[in-house]
């Protein structure tokens, strides 16, 4: 047992906890955690962030790819403000962050001290918990304890507030040794029951589906889910947060489903008897929308940890309670271990869905379009790459065009769909997986978000690559604009924009530019393969629309497939709905 | 539908504004809440009463027991329970109503726990329906303040026992 001060114990707790690397950014109430920093850094990496809402992407990205929590140091009001539209990212789709605080000294608290601020009823709402740490003492436990809420049950961002007299105030420092929360229980395994009902559901469908979202990704449920779908011959398809839990490649697997999900997948959804859901929460985007006509043949079973989410948008015939992995290896274990199946008509039906549309695109003219882009990107680096987007058409072309194969390979905000997320979640992924190529492909509109950021990428030296395409335009309020709402272009063009090689190269990153298609592949070898911070910027051309759509509200058989197949009516709703 | 929820809680500042953010999320108005602590003084138990369609409530309970620090939550809609809950009034006593009011509180068994030179306050518990009706009957003899506790309820052991209207 030793004495030491709140600021010495929060270092010694996040050491405990494993922790390798913080982001933050310092200020006035927590310049004593800064203090002693210095004496830690040998275990303990801080990355200066240029900005608390790119350091709490940071933290997020890093817990994506490494599926450990993200830490996030910062000072009190307006640095922890800062952080909120990261907290609020990481919460919707379910990361684990883990977010420090200073505060006023506890005297002050409810003054309007300078920079004050409620940090705890600000994120109130988008943490699983939060803390106002009261007593030098308590620190270790509150730090513990909020690295076990954020990382177990469904993972996501809490939130520890300490004042700066808790951090100079000296205690004996000890770590509880185990963890008691009277209301905290995240469940594990499955109700055997429910189990033993959904095997026989699935043993009985004759055109079953796998529905998977992210869920997947954060129980590490890859390996069962091979092994179930391969048993049974079940086609999988995932949701934008799923997609890298299955691999693009297998001959099961049918792209992405939802608002931009290939035909074949959506209709899929629409027409089979099963819906096998694991670790997706059937929101709005994944479904259309339009919960009553989801899959109207399809009896649904609904794995997830969460209870919560158990009908909470579609009422299910089967849901089941546990950790994705978990409650596959129940499954694996009740089945027989040599069914016969016959998918041989609900497969044809799929491949024939995938020949009627299949996702296309056709690379002529002198535009370069951001879907030969991605397919490029693809080809090139062959699934071995992590991809982080940010929010926009691009992404959506991201989830459609690349073909991802291994999990957490595939980085993106999907719940909160926040703009200025990528670039800094490409970095916190790449701190995580340094063995690893990272990609960051981004928007003209989203990168401006958080460009500050290429100093920190610059200042510790990263090798990370930027894809960023230039369409001049938010192009996806843009495409919005041209479908529901009469082509009336407002406030979607940047009549100003920079030269972002010059940007980058200001920052002493490298930069390069493709203008014509005969260009792109070149440049993307040639950036891919040089290394440092690399900002590839692309022209593409504005006028290219992500398709298949479902306008929001629809039916997942109701899609807009491509120019002209509008329907008025539906499209009308559909702008009041968005 | 009206609910009558119970939820056994850490007795800690933020419970309460956890619990009630998630009605003003889905803009529910609470009717009524009540907050004490139980023998076991980390704990407190909280009694809550809203309006609202079942199927949202049944979201927001699931949301409850997702809460770190809530231990335990029963909706006792359904169940066979003792709600009470306890009234205080002050009457408006004038010659003409004196008799009247005192007559009213024997009647339902009220207590006087106040008396002024103009005013009778008066004490009742009981289940809602007693206190409205209590609350109805003496409206017109002139009420010059009135405070509700809101309701406080207990699974009943004794499955015998009706639901509504009895007491003892
Ligand atoms: C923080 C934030 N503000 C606004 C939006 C609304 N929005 C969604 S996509 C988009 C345009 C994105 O533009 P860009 O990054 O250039 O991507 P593009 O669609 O052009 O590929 C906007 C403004 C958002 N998602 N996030
Ligand atoms: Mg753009």
């Amino acid at each position: 047992m030793a004495r030491m001060i709140g600021a010495e114990m929060f270092f010694e707790t996040l050491i405990h906890e494993g922790v390798e690397v913080v982001f933050g950014l310092p200020g006035g109430y927590v310049l004593k955690v800064y203090d002693v920093m210095p004496r830690y850094s040998d275990r303990i990496r801080h990355v200066l962030a240029r900005h608390e809402q790119a350091a709490t992407h940071m933290a997020d990205g890093y817990a994506r790819a490494s599926g450990k929590p993200g830490v996030v140091l910062c000072t009190s009001g307006p640095a922890a403000t800062n952080t909120v539209t990261g907290i609020a990212t990481a919460q919707m789709d379910s990361s684990p962050v883990v977010v420090f605080t200073g505060q006023v000294p506890l005297p002050y608290l409810g003054s309007d001290a300078f920079q004050e601020a409620d940090h705890i009823g600000i994120t109130r709402p988008c943490t699983k918990h939060n803390y106002l740490v009261r007593r030098t003492k308590d620190l270790p436990r509150a730090i513990k304890e909020a690295f076990y809420i954020a990382s177990t049950g469904r993972p996501s961002p809490v939130l520890v507030d300490m004042p700066k007299d808790v951090l100079i105030g000296e205690d004996e420092f000890v770590i509880p040794d185990e963890i008691n929360l009277r209301g905290y229980k995240p469940p594990k395994k499955g109700h055997p029951g429910q189990i033993k009902r959904a095997v026989d559901m699935i043993l009985a469908a004759k055109r079953p589906l796998i529905f998977g979202g992210g869920g997947l990704l954060w129980s590490g449920a890859s390996e069962e889910l091979k092994e179930l779908v391969h048993r049974l011959q079940i086609p999988v398809t995932l949701t934008l947060m799923g997609l890298g839990a299955f691999p693009a490649d297998d001959p099961l697997f049918i792209s992405m489903l939802g608002m931009h999900g290939s035909y074949a997948a959506n209709m899929a959804v629409h027409d089979c008897d099963l819906v096998i859901s694991i670790g997706a929460r059937f929101d709005d985007r994944a479904t259309g929308g339009n919960f009553a006509k989801f899959a109207p043949n399809a009896k649904i079973i609904h794995i997830d940890i969460d209870p919560a989410t158990i009908d909470k948008n579609i009422v299910v015939h089967c849901p089941i309670v546990g950790d994705a992995k978990e409650v596959l290896r129940q499954m694996l274990e009740m089945l027989p271990a040599k069914v016969k199946t016959n998918r041989k008509e609900w497969m044809g039906q799929i491949k024939e869905w995938e020949k009627k549309h299949p996702l296309a695109y056709k690379q002529e003219g002198d535009k370069i379009l951001t879907t030969y882009v991605i397919d490029t990107l693809s080809k090139i680096t062959d699934g071995e790459a992590i991809i982080v987007s940010d929010v926009g058409q691009h992404q959506m072309w991201v989830a459609q065009w690349y073909r991802f194969k291994y999990p957490r390979t595939w980085i993106t905000s999907g719940g909160l769909g926040t703009m200025g997320f990528g670039f800094p979640a490409a970095m916190g992924a790449k701190f995580a997986r340094p063995d690893k190529m990272v990609v960051c492909v981004c928007g003209d509109g989203s990168f401006q978000m958080n460009m500050q950021e290429l100093a920190t990428a610059v200042e510790n030296k990263m090798d990370i690559k930027i894809i960023l395409l230039n369409n001049g335009h938010h192009g996806m309020v843009r495409q919005w604009q041209t479908m529901f709402y009469n082509c009336n272009y407002s406030a979607s063009k940047f009549d100003v924009l920079p030269d972002f090689v010059k940007l980058a190269e200001s920052f002493g990153a490298i930069g390069l530019k493709a203008r014509r298609p005969e260009d792109l592949e070149a440049t993307l070898r040639e950036g891919l393969s040089t290394e440092g911070v690399v900002l590839m910027e692309i022209f593409v051309d504005c006028e290219e629309l992500v398709y298949p759509m479902i306008a929001p509200g629809g039916a997942m058989n109701e899609m807009i497939l491509g120019p002209g197949d509008a329907v008025s009516g539906m499209v009308a709703e559909a702008a009041d709905m968005a | 539908m009206r609910h009558t929820i119970t939820l056994l809680v850490d007795n800690e500042s933020g419970v309460l504004s956890r619990i009630a953010g998630l009605f003003s999320a889905r803009g529910f108005n609470i009717e009524s809440l009540n907050v004490g602590e139980t023998l076991d003084p980390e704990t407190s138990r909280i009694t809550l009463v809203t309006t609202g369609d079942d199927f949202i409530i049944q979201q927001i309970i699931k949301r409850f027991n997702n809460m770190v620090n809530v231990i335990k939550v029963s909706d006792l809609t359904d169940e066979v329970r003792v709600e009470r809950e306890m009234v205080l009034v002050r009457m408006d006593a004038r010659d003409e109503t004196r008799a009247e009011i005192l007559r009213t509180a024997d009647i339902f068994r009220a207590k006087v726990v106040d008396v002024g030179p103009k005013s009778y306050t008066l004490e009742l518990t009981g289940d809602k329906d007693k206190i409205t009706a209590f609350i109805e009957l003496l409206h017109p003899m002139g009420i010059k303040e009135l405070a509700r506790t809101g309701t406080v309820a207990m699974k009943r052991e004794s499955k015998l026992t009706k639901n509504k209207g009895e007491e003892k």
